[in-house]
């Protein structure tokens, strides 16, 4: 273009010499006719029309000038840079001369940068756009770490949707399951080429890609009371749907236990029995029985078809209950064996249709705090005297002790507890005629959820730590999660196994990645201490309730919160979603039960 | 009623009649029909007196009896059931009790608009004036006094800034401002050192409230957001009342009563 090497000088002097703005008017009116030749170029016809047209519209001198300035500026950037464009049209909204003079300055600030840019490479810079045929090279990633197939070109405008098509072929899928994708640990969320750009990330190093399976169904987050039973008259201390989601049970203060119905929202049956508070009760796998210790040492089994006591109560223990654990249904169906742990240090196995203690497993010298019996047939024990006891129940013989903590064990989690507590029963609602048809389906879940990797361990302290174990393979831990200010009251494995959360009297529910034991995201809202936490069945929302009578749901995806539950009116002392994702079911201190739905 | 021992007297000297024994025995027997038909024929005051003894007698046979049942019975005594069922996650915690269900903001609102407030000290020592005030003499000859010092403690805000000294009536001395208050909670009987966010109320007259002097009485807002308070609608209480209960001004320290 023949204006703009000259135009290009002129800057140059102007640089050097800095003359008033003024003088660049001038030198530019001259220019104008230069330009108006020039306007006959065809890369910018639109912009130099508008420009054409605005000029004959004002006819006042500043207006003028203005103008073909702006025609100067246009001809001498000849490719289209934003700068340019921004500097042209600051200045056609400049009204009075100062305004002018102010905006001409501007623009020779903008155009200087512009063309110092331009001048530093000789040829014109294109701005940056998607290029298509740019590819980059990912590495798709089991969760496990397993490469699933080899290193792949992929464009750079693919995107989550079309890399799950990408996984769902490698791995000749019947059905198109949804996955997740994280590179390093965050996730991927946008087109390829957007997240190179954003991360800089260097062309030449394989981008390694983590596809992690996510469930097919979603589950909405509840957002209302559905309803406030009232029927407790001391605090509600522990909540449990069954398995199958169907049924509903409570154990209270009052030393009653009360099965409720879902469908009507009303109590169903009033269990009385115990003779000091219920502290704790657990369905068994194929749903058939509910056992509930106490605060006196005795275990009650009922039937939560017509709400009777199955026999007399189990006696055994000298101190108060303070967890209990069925037999998954996948080793023996239907439901025989359970194991209660209490205060006075050991946990014992008691056999249903025996009726009797069958082992009684001693080893603690302290409180035992939480007892959990795992998938592959061994029991885990955590007390207060700092240690971690894995059992083999067949002897009742001492397999390990897991030494590590500080201070009292308050919580145990397994990374297939899910799995267990629900047994054969998933999302699809299948129910099952006979016992072993029971076991089968529970064993084909169990071994799909477990995969190759072994049984994780994670157990909360009161040192405000948590270690993650793989008690199979070694006795040392795999990780140890620090972070939390205050005691750990509650760890929990998501049902998928991917992630774990802890809740903490710090007020604080944290996430951890469940494979690694990486530190995730914290979630912080709550005013007072967390002490219960549940997963929706799809791993995408978490449930926490506290003590300051509120209940919490947290989105995953975003580490954020999704939904505020007030209501209650005192502290909240336990909470639990049902499998089916439809309610979720809170009791505390107020004495009342809450159903909450969407 | 005999008077005087003559009956023994006799017994002493020539015994007793030999079916003595005999006819007591008889006469204690027939006494139980003689208290039957005492009780259903005995009427008006010595009726009442009667029915009133024996029913006072049949209480304390049934304890006594009762007495005797327990001890022959072998069962161990239960553990009563406890108020205040824990779960077992806090049972080997011994937490102090956290006050539960606050009044909520709708009963606050409507205190507020009636003026009228439930507080522990209802009626405090009037301050005069000469008390609360000192007069300065200002000016070149010392003889204007239109300038008075406050001598008790108060409250000025985070942007307060005074006004041109020219011009200022009341000086508020820095030594004698206040910025936190040791609260008390009348339930659970701790005290939090909490910051002060204003003066509601000052009972001497609307005139120390509006300057923020904080003397006996006075109710003031307090910021209590580290207690962790939840409304039942589930939002965090940030701010309360509470009742100053000392002289500040003597002590140094603002002692004052959270009101619930």
């Amino acid at each position: 273009m023949a204006a703009s090497p000259r135009l290009d000088g002129e800057k140059k002097k102007d640089e050097e010499s800095g003359p008033p703005a003024y003088l660049c008017c001038v030198m530019l009116v001259g220019r104008f006719y230069d330009g108006l030749g020039a306007m006959n170029e065809p890369t910018r016809p639109t912009s130099t029309s508008q420009l054409f047209a605005r000029f004959r519209r004002h006819r006042v001198h500043q207006q003028k000038l203005l103008a073909c300035l702006v025609v100067s500026s246009a001809a001498a950037a000849a490719t289209a840079t934003a700068t340019a464009v921004a500097a042209a049209v600051l200045l056609l909204y400049c009204r009075t001369v100062a305004d002018s003079l102010a905006g001409l300055v501007s623009s020779q600030i903008l155009l200087r940068g512009s063309t110092k840019f331009r001048r530093m490479d000789t040829q014109p810079v294109l701005a940056p756009a998607i290029d298509a045929s740019a590819s980059v090279m990912c590495q798709l990633l089991s969760p496990e770490g397993d490469p699933l197939g080899a290193a792949l070109y992929l464009p750079q405008n693919v995107g989550p949707p079309q890399l799950q098509e990408i996984v769902n072929q490698l791995l000749h899928n019947e059905e198109k399951l949804p996955y997740a994708f994280y590179v390093g640990d965050e996730e991927l969320s946008v087109q390829l080429g957007a997240y190179m750009r954003q991360k800089n990330a260097n062309v030449e190093v394989t981008l390694r890609i983590v596809c992690q399976p996510q469930a097919l169904f979603r589950i909405r987050p509840v957002n209302r009371c559905s309803a406030t039973i009232a029927g407790h008259t001391e605090a509600v201390i522990a909540v449990s749907f069954s398995p199958d989601g169907k049924s509903l049970a409570s154990g209270s203060g009052d030393t009653t236990v009360r099965f409720w119905d879902l469908s009507t929202q009303t109590p169903l049956f009033t269990c009385k029995g115990h003779k000091n508070w219920v502290l704790c009760i657990a369905w068994s796998p194929d749903g058939k029985q509910l056992v509930s210790g106490s605060k006196s040492g005795e275990l009650i089994l009922w039937d939560p078809k017509t709400g009777n006591q199955l026999g007399t109560p189990l006696m055994g223990h000298r101190k108060w209950i303070t967890a209990v654990s069925w037999e998954p249904v996948h080793l023996q169906s239907p439901c025989r064996r359970f194991v209660s742990a209490s205060k006075d240090g050991d946990a014992r196995i008691w056999d249903v249709t025996t009726r009797k203690c069958v082992i009684s497993l001693t080893g603690h010298t302290s409180s035992v705090t939480c007892v959990k019996w795992g998938g592959d047939g061994l029991i885990y024990t955590g007390s207060q005297d700092c240690l971690i006891k894995v059992w083999e129940t067949s002897q009742g013989k001492l397999v390990k002790t897991l030494k590590g903590h500080g201070h009292w064990v308050n919580s145990l989690a397994l990374s297939t507890e899910y799995v267990l507590r629900t047994g054969a029963y998933d999302h699809t609602g299948k129910t099952f005629s006979t016992a072993e048809e029971m076991k089968e389906a529970a064993l084909a879940r169990y071994k799909k959820m477990r995969g190759n990797a072994p049984e994780r361990l994670v157990s909360g302290s009161d040192d405000f730590t948590m270690f993650l174990w793989e008690p199979t393979i070694s006795k040392q831990p795999k990780a140890r999660m620090t972070g939390h200010q205050k005691l750990v009251n509650h760890v929990y494995f998501s049902p998928d196994g991917q992630w774990l959360a802890s809740a903490s009297f710090d007020k604080s529910v944290k996430l951890w990645n469940g494979i690694t034991g990486k530190f995730v995201a914290a979630f912080r809202g709550h005013v007072a201490d967390v002490y219960q936490i549940s997963w929706s069945a799809d791993s995408r929302l978490l449930l926490s309730g506290s003590k300051d009578s509120t209940l919490k749901i947290w989105d995953i995806r975003t580490h954020k919160l999704k939904m505020d539950l007030p209501g209650h009116a005192d502290e909240v002392y336990t909470v639990d979603w049902s499998p089916d994702g439809e309610k979720v079911a809170s009791g505390g201190k107020d004495r009342v039960l809450k159903l909450w739905m969407n | 009623m005999p008077q005087g021992d003559h009956i023994e007297l006799h017994q002493k000297r020539h015994g007793r009649r030999l079916d003595h024994d005999e006819r007591k025995r008889k006469r204690e027997a027939r006494e139980v029909h003689r208290r039957s038909q005492d009780a259903r024929k005995l009427l008006g005051a010595k009726g009442k007196r009667f029915a009133k003894k024996r029913y006072a007698e049949k209480a304390q046979m049934k304890k006594t009896l009762k007495m005797h049942d327990e001890s022959t019975s072998r069962q161990k005594v239960d553990d009563d059931v406890q108020e205040g069922a824990l779960p077992p996650y806090l049972l080997d915690r011994d937490q102090t009790q956290r006050a539960k269900v606050l009044s909520n903001t709708i009963k606050q609102k409507r205190k507020e608009k009636a003026g009228k407030w439930d507080v522990p000290l209802p009626k405090v020592r009037p301050v005069a004036e000469e008390e609360m005030f000192k007069v300065l003499r200002t000016g070149k000859r010392k003889t204007k006094q239109w300038k008075r010092m406050v001598t008790k403690a108060t409250f000025v805000g985070a942007g307060f800034t005074r006004k041109p000294p020219k011009y200022e009536r009341f000086i508020r001395p820095t030594g004698l401002r206040f910025t936190k208050a040791h609260v008390t909670h009348p339930e659970l009987k701790c005290t939090f050192n909490l910051d002060i966010i204003s003066v509601k109320k000052n009972p001497n007259g609307p005139m120390y409230t509006s300057l923020g002097v904080m003397t006996r009485g006075t109710i003031i807002e307090v910021n209590v957001s580290e207690l962790g308070l939840v409304t039942p609608g589930g939002k965090v209480v940030w701010g309360k009342y509470a009742q100053v209960t000392n002289n500040p001004e003597n002590d140094g320290c603002i002692n004052s009563v959270l009101l619930v």
